[in-house]
């Protein structure tokens, strides 16, 4: 008889996290985030210097001036694969299983299906922020190793802050990168509890990104632009600036709580409900 | 379910697609009217205007608004503000101005005894009309607003009628004198520098291509040019007084009293204090012709309330902000007009660039203002060292080749200026000759520095006569940039040498602008003696030029930034509301607990379970059966009977339509606890192919969350049988392998109750073989397993007992030995049995 058995002591983190862990595209995708900065920095190194000549300095023009230009230039330019990465540790995390036919069992193990869902998603989140926050962290000594430890440049006027009170501020802007990928991850959590395919849950969170920042190429749209999940996805370029100004973060803050919260809701309430024939 | 959400969807954009596109309602229609009027200094000079009537949208009475328009064009240059107004509740007149358009007459600059007369008569003629509201018999309530020409006229009537309750003039005029003669030294048109370009550019389309605004814009290019009459080609339609004096003073390049006089009648300056009705002055950053500094000079002659705008605009170009002008306008005439409480507005705002928004990254405007006008002197000075020697520049011969700052036209054409679109035209174009400018530069800022309003330097001009020089502020950011010229504004001066002193001392004050110079940006004072746009003299000449005093005094305006905007609403209610909808989408959505039942050893009893796909296919039909322990009970029946289904809903996989299934008493929902005694393998095996066997077998019973002692690993290895191929990764397994591996996985725990779905696929004889005695032997131990399969040799070899089911529904339980009992005569076999009860047969 096993009395041994209790619902709240089903598949502990520890174990999730080794299951995930060991997986390649795990490694593939943090190999990835770590590598880019190397990739931007020999980028810088080895290109032309370039000499922009129109009146405003941009972020990118800035990017050899130290390590937190460095990093924040990364940071601006990796939005799209801090996406696929986000889409991809929580569009995969159910979907894969049910591809594997493993979801079953472990179902039937018995893991209750919100404590399945909660401890993928706790763990699918961990890692998708592990990634994110890794690649900005390893710009930081990519770039300190090879532009030095600096102030930091202001795009626009050029303008320095002392690093040291730049550095808090660089933490907010990567808890807010990471709090602006929510939305994509909780959607791809949502597909991936609806659909058997990874690649699907996957894709339709990426796609859904990439409507998103189309939609909001248009202006005719006007205020309902702001209601778009990634629209304020580049506010954090207003904390680098002589004078922070956080409404932008805000607003993105709300926005992604908003999104994910009830995609989230929706993804547990689905599943309950699911017959799973995988 | 999802199709009706799909159709939902459908709807909802479909309705807000045709919402978008349906088409608005016919606007608001003018009226034609010719309306003659008496002017001249005489009163005898009859004219004929034509002008547009626009009654208020929602009818009834009331207030009116003159919309002037723009030097060179017509009445229809107003006629989409005139409907806007219109539909905003105004009753709104457009016309041309005599000499312009269809109207007759010859135009007079706004003068006070032609324009402003016929104007006058035009307010009469609303205090006539029905639709206008009036203050009293013969004084309607109207608001004048235009730009530029327009702007004149709206200033010079309200100065001589006081029945305009509030204008708004853009981009005009306060002293014209001074407009086209300015002189950087204060000394005034008379020894002003002539603006020639645009003097020329301004006169030039007083005539000739009408209909046509000063940034007409290529329309007026592109029509056909009408052969002209040689007073036509002479003057156009300019009285001949003026035309007269123009022509003097664009032969000599100086400013003859007359002129000054006669260009002073036409402008606020002659009318100072007599202005009283409430005026928006709106001038634009990007104006060469009418610069900052004539608005300033309005702001000083409007005795009534008044509030000074610089947007970023004007005859030169820019945005034009078209849409936050009107915004405005509107704001001030529901202010005065309507008498609509609006809030206090600031008495000075600026257009400034908001670095981008947080959302799109476009570039912003942002609109900071000051309770208080400032003036062009500011709040404050920041003295700027400049550094430079004395240094040795050249008029050369017939001032050519000029300098360029901002070719006049230019900037209307490419950007469309005040006049409408919204094109983007910061082109710089400034240019200095080499040998004709004196640099001064001050250090690299160590802190940005804002500067609003004028800037004003003490040089000293060392050489004989008169020298013009062109005071340009640059903004140098470091080599590889060229200088910039805000907003491309220079300031001409002119100074008069004493006979018998070697040079002259002057104070002299630069373009008026608003701009940022950002840290580590130099300041540097150029002083050019020539620039395309005006008048400069022919004969060559040296000069020397040194600083008087090396700082530079920069005016900044205290406390002129924009309030920050509060949070929105949203910002904290939408994801409070959001975590409440999300708290009651999970509390209402729970699944129904398991019904209380009581322990009992009975391993399973199925009870009228049902089950219909979506389709409404029943896969299973009102089963009920019941397994005792020690069982090894077949569940038989073929493709499609129902088996795989019955068994996914005992592992709590799929929800039942109805009916219940108790193990060991307890009733089967998702994830029941009693799930823990059954050990499942249904539909082939699921691992995670990146591990190996043994790491699936020991993850999967982690996630179980039981002690590993209770997982009997050594038994489970030992039925797998896969030796050391359990330490290699599952991908490389055969199906055998797999097969055999999940059985081992489903036997972790011993648990009570087995369930098997056609266990012995994929395996070969002897497996075949030993997997019967595994299953036999596991039941001997008084533990249960229930085995489906489509191989009858299969069950009657290995079960006790069985269960037959077609087409969801059951068609015979019992012993296996009963059953073949019960054979009504084809033979002792179980195939003949089944076949038999299937009806197959």
């Amino acid at each position: 008889m096993s009395t041994t058995y209790a619902a709240n002591k089903t598949l502990p983190l520890r174990v999730e996290i080794v299951r995930q862990f060991k997986r390649r595209r795990t490694m593939v995708m943090f190999g990835l985030m770590l590598a880019l900065p190397w990739i931007l920095v020999i980028a810088f190194k080895v290109g032309p210097q370039s000499n922009n000549p129109g009146n405003a300095l941009r972020i990118s023009d800035l990017a050899s001036a130290g390590a937190l230009n460095f990093a924040a230039f990364s940071l601006s330019v990796s939005v799209f694969l801090l996406v696929v990465a986000v889409a991809l540790f929580c569009g995969d995390t159910v979907a894969s299983e049910a591809n594997w036919s493993s979801l079953r069992y472990l179902l039937a193990a018995p893991v209750p299906r919100d404590r399945l869902l909660r401890q993928k998603l706790i763990v699918a989140m961990g890692y998708a922020a592990a990634a994110v926050i890794s690649m900005p962290l390893m710009a930081l000594l990519a770039g300190t190793l090879a532009f030095g430890w600096d102030d930091i440049q202001v795009p626009g006027t050029g303008e320095t802050i002392p690093a040291m009170d730049a550095l808090p501020r660089f933490a907010i802007v990567i808890g807010y990168a990471l709090v602006c990928q929510l939305v994509t991850g909780a959607l791809a959590f949502l597909l991936s509890t609806m659909t058997d395919s990874p690649l699907g849950a996957v894709g339709g969170a990426v796609g859904l990104w990439i409507v998103c920042q189309i939609l909001q190429a248009v202006e005719a749209l006007g205020v309902i632009r702001e209601f778009l999940p990634t629209f304020w996805n580049n506010a954090w370029l207003d904390a680098i600036a002589p004078e922070p100004d956080y409404s932008g973060m805000a607003k993105g803050v709300a926005i992604s709580i908003t999104y994910a919260a009830l995609l989230i809701a929706l993804s547990f309430r689905r599943f309950r409900h699911k017959d799973v024939v995988s | 379910m999802k199709r009706m959400a799909a159709l939902v969807v459908a709807l909802a954009v479909l309705g807000v697609t045709v919402w978008l596109v349906w088409p608005s309602g016919p606007g608001v229609q003018g009226q034609e009217q010719r309306i003659t009027v008496v002017d001249g200094p005489n009163d005898d000079q009859k004219v004929d205007l034509d002008t547009t009537f626009f009654p208020p949208a929602q009818g009834g009475k009331a207030p009116a608004v003159l919309l002037a328009h723009g030097f060179g064009s017509a009445k229809e240059s107003m006629r989409n503000q005139a409907r806007q107004l219109a539909e905003a509740g105004y009753a709104v007149l457009t016309w041309s101005a005599r000499g312009f358009g269809k109207s007759t007459g010859q135009i007079a600059l706004n003068s006070p005894d032609y324009e402003v007369k016929d104007v006058k008569q035009l307010i009469d003629w609303l205090a006539k009309r029905p639709e206008v509201l009036l203050d009293k018999e013969g004084d309607p309530r109207v608001g004048m607003a235009g730009g530029s020409y327009g702007g004149a006229i709206s200033l010079m009537t309200a100065a001589y009628d006081d029945r305009v309750d509030a204008i708004v003039p853009q981009i005009t005029w306060y002293d014209l004198a001074d407009a086209l003669f300015p002189n950087g030294t204060g000394q005034g048109p008379e020894s002003g520098v002539f603006k020639k370009a645009w003097a020329g550019f301004f006169f030039g389309r007083g005539g000739i291509a009408q209909g046509s605004g000063l940034q007409g814009g290529l329309e007026a290019l592109n029509r056909q040019v009408q052969p002209l009459s040689p007073e036509e080609a002479r003057c156009g339609r300019f009285l001949p007084e003026i035309c007269d004096v123009y022509q003097q003073i664009a032969s000599t390049g100086k400013a003859t009293p007359e002129a000054v006089a006669l260009l002073r009648k036409s402008s606020p300056v002659s009318v100072q204090g007599r202005i009283k009705a409430p005026t928006l002055l709106i001038q634009g950053q990007r104006d060469s012709l009418f610069t900052l500094a004539q608005a300033d000079g309005n702001a000083r002659a409007v005795a009534g309330p008044v509030q000074v705008m610089w947007f970023d605009g004007g005859h030169d170009g820019g945005n034009g902000e078209v849409d936050y002008l009107y915004e405005k306008t509107l704001g001030w005439l529901d202010r005065w007009l309507k008498q609509q409480p609006q809030p206090e507005g600031p008495a000075f705002s600026v257009t400034r660039d908001g670095g981008r928004d947080p959302g799109t990254r476009q570039r912003i405007r942002l609109h900071p203002e000051t309770a208080q006008y400032p003036g062009l002197s500011g709040t404050m000075t920041t003295p700027v060292e400049l550094r430079g020697p004395e240094q040795n520049i050249v008029n050369p011969p017939g001032g050519t080749p000029p300098s360029i700052s901002t070719v006049p036209g230019v900037g209307g054409l490419l950007g469309g200026g005040g006049s409408g679109g919204g094109g983007q035209s910061n082109l710089s174009v400034s240019l200095d000759m080499p040998g004709q400018s004196a640099v001064f530069e001050s250090a690299p800022l160590t802190r940005p520095l804002q500067l609003t309003g004028g800037a004003s330097a003490k040089i000293r001009v060392y050489g004989k006569g008169e020298v013009t020089l062109f005071g340009k502020l640059y903004d140098v950011s470091d080599s590889l940039q060229p200088p910039n010229l805000p907003s491309g504004q220079i300031s001409p001066v002119k100074v008069t040498i004493p006979e018998g002193a070697d040079s002259v001392e002057a104070t002299i004050t630069l373009p008026v602008v608003d701009y940022l110079f950002p840290a580590g940006h130099r300041m540097r004072l150029a002083l050019t003696t020539t620039d395309m746009g005006f008048s400069t003299p022919a004969e060559p000449a040296s000069y020397r030029v040194a600083l008087a005093d090396p700082a530079l005094a920069v005016p900044s305006v205290k406390g002129l930034s924009e309030p920050p905007p509060g949070l929105a609403w949203w910002v904290w209610a939408m994801p409070l509301a959001a975590i409440v909808v999300a708290a009651a989408v999970l509390a209402t959505g729970r699944t129904r607990r398991a019904r209380a039942g009581t322990a009992s050893d009975v391993p399973l009893e199925i009870t009228g379970l049902t089950k219909a796909y979506s389709n409404g296919f029943k896969a299973v039909d009102d089963l009920s059966f019941r397994v005792e322990q020690g069982q090894v009970l077949g569940l038989l029946g073929p493709n499609g009977a129902g088996k795989t289904t019955t068994m996914r809903m005992m592992m709590g996989l799929i929800h039942p339509d109805g009916g219940t299934i108790r193990i060991f008493g307890e009733e089967v929902t998702p994830g029941a606890p009693v799930l823990s005694r059954l050990g499942s393998f249904v539909e082939g095996p699921g691992f995670l192919p990146h591990l190996s066997g043994r790491e699936n077998l020991d993850l999967y019973w982690a996630a179980t969350g039981r002690p590993a002692s209770e997982a009997h690993f050594d038994e489970a290895l030992e039925i797998a049988g896969l030796g050391n191929a359990i330490n290699r990764a599952v991908r490389t397994y055969s199906q055998g392998m797999r097969q055999r591996l999940a059985i081992a996985q489903a036997m972790l725990g011993l648990p009570d109750l087995l369930v098997l779905d056609e266990p012995t696929n994929g395996l070969d004889p002897p497996q075949i073989r030993e997997m019967r005695e595994v299953l036999k032997r596991y039941a001997q131990d008084g533990r249960t397993v229930i085995v489906s399969s489509h191989l009858l040799a299969e069950v009657e070899q290995t079960c006790s007992h069985v269960v037959v089911m077609h087409r969801g529904k059951l068609v015979s339980e019992g012993p296996v030995a009963r059953l073949l009992a019960t054979s009504n005569g084809h033979g002792p076999r179980l195939e003949d049995v089944f076949l038999d009860l299937i009806g197959e047969k």
